[in-house]
């Protein structure tokens, strides 16, 4: 790519060709990082509770034990991420912009609704080659909302939504204990628990829990809320004691000094051409 | 109706980027729904299940498929949810401007066509299968099918989504023309019923509307609000 001095923002498709042949010629196809993920969101009494993992992979290996994976989008709107972990930031970035911009132009806070509405455009327009899957969970004048939006751009108006590989582990939580009009206290516990589902049982998820609320009042970020599985404290040494091997046999061999030689060398200086 | 596709159906050709695909984003093709749409003497009846479908997962268990196009014209979707949602969002859009530069609600046959217009000219990179019904002034209640290749037919009773291969032996058995509107929505609602209960990627509730001159009426049948039929 030719080089202007230019900072370009967005997205970048300068190596689609070269990774088409590639993979045409039979190489493997450069890897990225992926998020194995749990996020979640629900609607509560007086507004949302997002709630996500902190564990990024790229394959088998953990990547960031602590990433952030509520993305701010305006004062009164968060999202939860999960996919491509560089879809995600583009596109939760992009939208923080043009969702700012709305705010300015129309000088209100911007609907829920309106995020979601430029989601699901941006999304469907890519026809899904956007590796991203959201949690959009919002408070405006209309009320509290939680949408859940799939990288092709369908979207679906919930009550309580999960996402990403661990979002059975953190549904079943939700279908046994979800109930309308609950306490922020009883929200809070309640997303724990589902991203806490998460966090054990799906590998693709782990570390700690990140929880957002978002009331009339504004939002608050808890980073991380909960430290859900503290690497332990080693109790025991696990070294052997001095004289732990048993001595079965011992035998001294003495040196004897039939005679000793001093030889003067001079050698040359080491080549170092 | 199916939350993720993984590919346009006809061009099925294997993309490098599908590897940067996380696996749990690009479940299989599932279509699952059931929906129907039934005129009567005053308007049409639309009903649909509620269920979404990532591959063998139901993502939402309590979906909206009667998706309002005009106060008094809705549509049925079956298909890709995001291509369905895309269509609609782009005809409600349509629809609303036409109402302004008309000063009068478009008549169910110019929001069908343009639905049809969309189907039919994006067919190799859609899949979406939508029942358009609704009422006006013109000629009352209408129900036109717009099925996967973009062709359009008027009906008098139009079903659709996977579900419906079930139950077209029970819609010839059972529709006659002149019901009044409460035997057109127990219609709607057996017809359903009998298609959820068989078709495996279709469930959940049932979700009817009544649309007529008078606006539109919404009802939603929980499970056990259901008809019982044959249960083995």
């Amino acid at each position: 790519m030719e080089d202007s001095g230019d900072t370009h923002t967005g997205f970048q498709f300068s190596n689609f060709a070269r990774n088409e042949k590639l993979v045409s010629r039979g190489f493997p196809m450069p890897g990225c990082r992926k998020t194995g993920t749990t996020i979640a969101g629900v609607v509560f009494k007086d507004g949302v509770v997002l709630g996500a993992d902190t564990r990024a992979t790229e394959g088998d290996i953990v990547a960031d034990k602590n990433c952030s994976k509520i993305h701010y989008l305006q004062p009164n709107m968060y999202c939860c991420g999960a996919g491509t972990a560089a879809d995600l930031e583009m596109t939760t970035q992009l939208m923080a912009g043009q969702l700012e911009l709305h705010r300015l132009n129309t000088g209100r806070q911007v609907p829920v609704i309106a995020a979601n509405s430029m989601f699901k455009q941006m999304l469907f327009r890519y026809q899904g080659h956007i590796g991203a899957a959201l949690v959009l969970g919002g408070v405006d004048k209309y009320g509290s909302h939680i949408y859940s939006i799939h990288p092709h751009g369908s979207t679906d108006r919930l009550p309580y939504t999960t996402m990403g590989s661990g979002s059975l582990a953190a549904m079943t939580v939700f279908e046994e204990r979800w109930q309308p009009d609950m306490e922020l206290s009883e929200a809070k516990q309640l997303v724990r628990d589902a991203i806490a589902g998460g966090v054990f049982n799906d590998l693709g998820s782990g570390s700690n829990i990140d929880l957002c609320i978002i009331t009339k009042d504004g939002a608050n970020m808890l980073r991380p809320y909960d430290v859900a599985n503290v690497k332990g404290q080693r109790v025991g040494k696990y070294e052997y004691q001095r004289g732990v091997t048993e001595v079965l046999t011992k035998k001294v061999r003495p040196i004897e000094i039939v005679s000793e030689t001093v030889r003067l060398i001079t050698g040359e200086d080491m080549d170092t051409a | 109706m199916a939350a993720a596709v993984q590919s346009s159906p006809s061009v099925n050709k294997a993309s490098h980027l599908d590897a940067l695909k996380p696996s749990w984003l690009s479940n299989e093709v599932l279509t699952g729904t059931s929906i129907m749409a039934v005129e009567f003497d005053g308007g049409v009846v639309v009903g649909a299940d509620s269920r979404t479908s990532m591959g063998s997962y139901v993502s939402n268990r309590v979906t909206d498929k009667l998706t309002r196009v005009t106060d008094r014209i809705y549509c049925c979707r079956s298909g890709s949810a995001a291509d369905t949602q895309a269509i609609a969002d782009i005809v409600s859009a349509q629809m609303e401007l036409l109402e302004v530069t008309m000063g009068e609600p478009p008549r169910v046959r110019v929001a069908a066509n343009t639905f049809k217009e969309i189907c039919y000219n994006y067919r190799d990179s859609l899949m979406a299968g939508i029942i358009v019904a609704g009422w006006d002034k013109g000629i009352g209640g209408q129900v036109y099918t717009i099925p996967l290749g973009g062709m359009i037919v008027r009906q008098p009773v139009a079903i659709g989504g996977s579900g419906s291969t079930y139950v077209w032996g029970h819609i010839d058995a059972t529709y006659k023309p002149n019901m009044n509107k409460q035997e057109t929505v127990d219609f709607v609602k057996n017809t359903l019923t009998l298609a959820l209960t068989r078709d495996g990627s279709s469930g959940g509730v049932v979700r009817v509307a009544v649309i007529t001159k008078d606006g539109v009426e919404r009802q939603t049948f929980l499970h056990n609000e259901l008809p019982q039929f044959y249960q083995g």
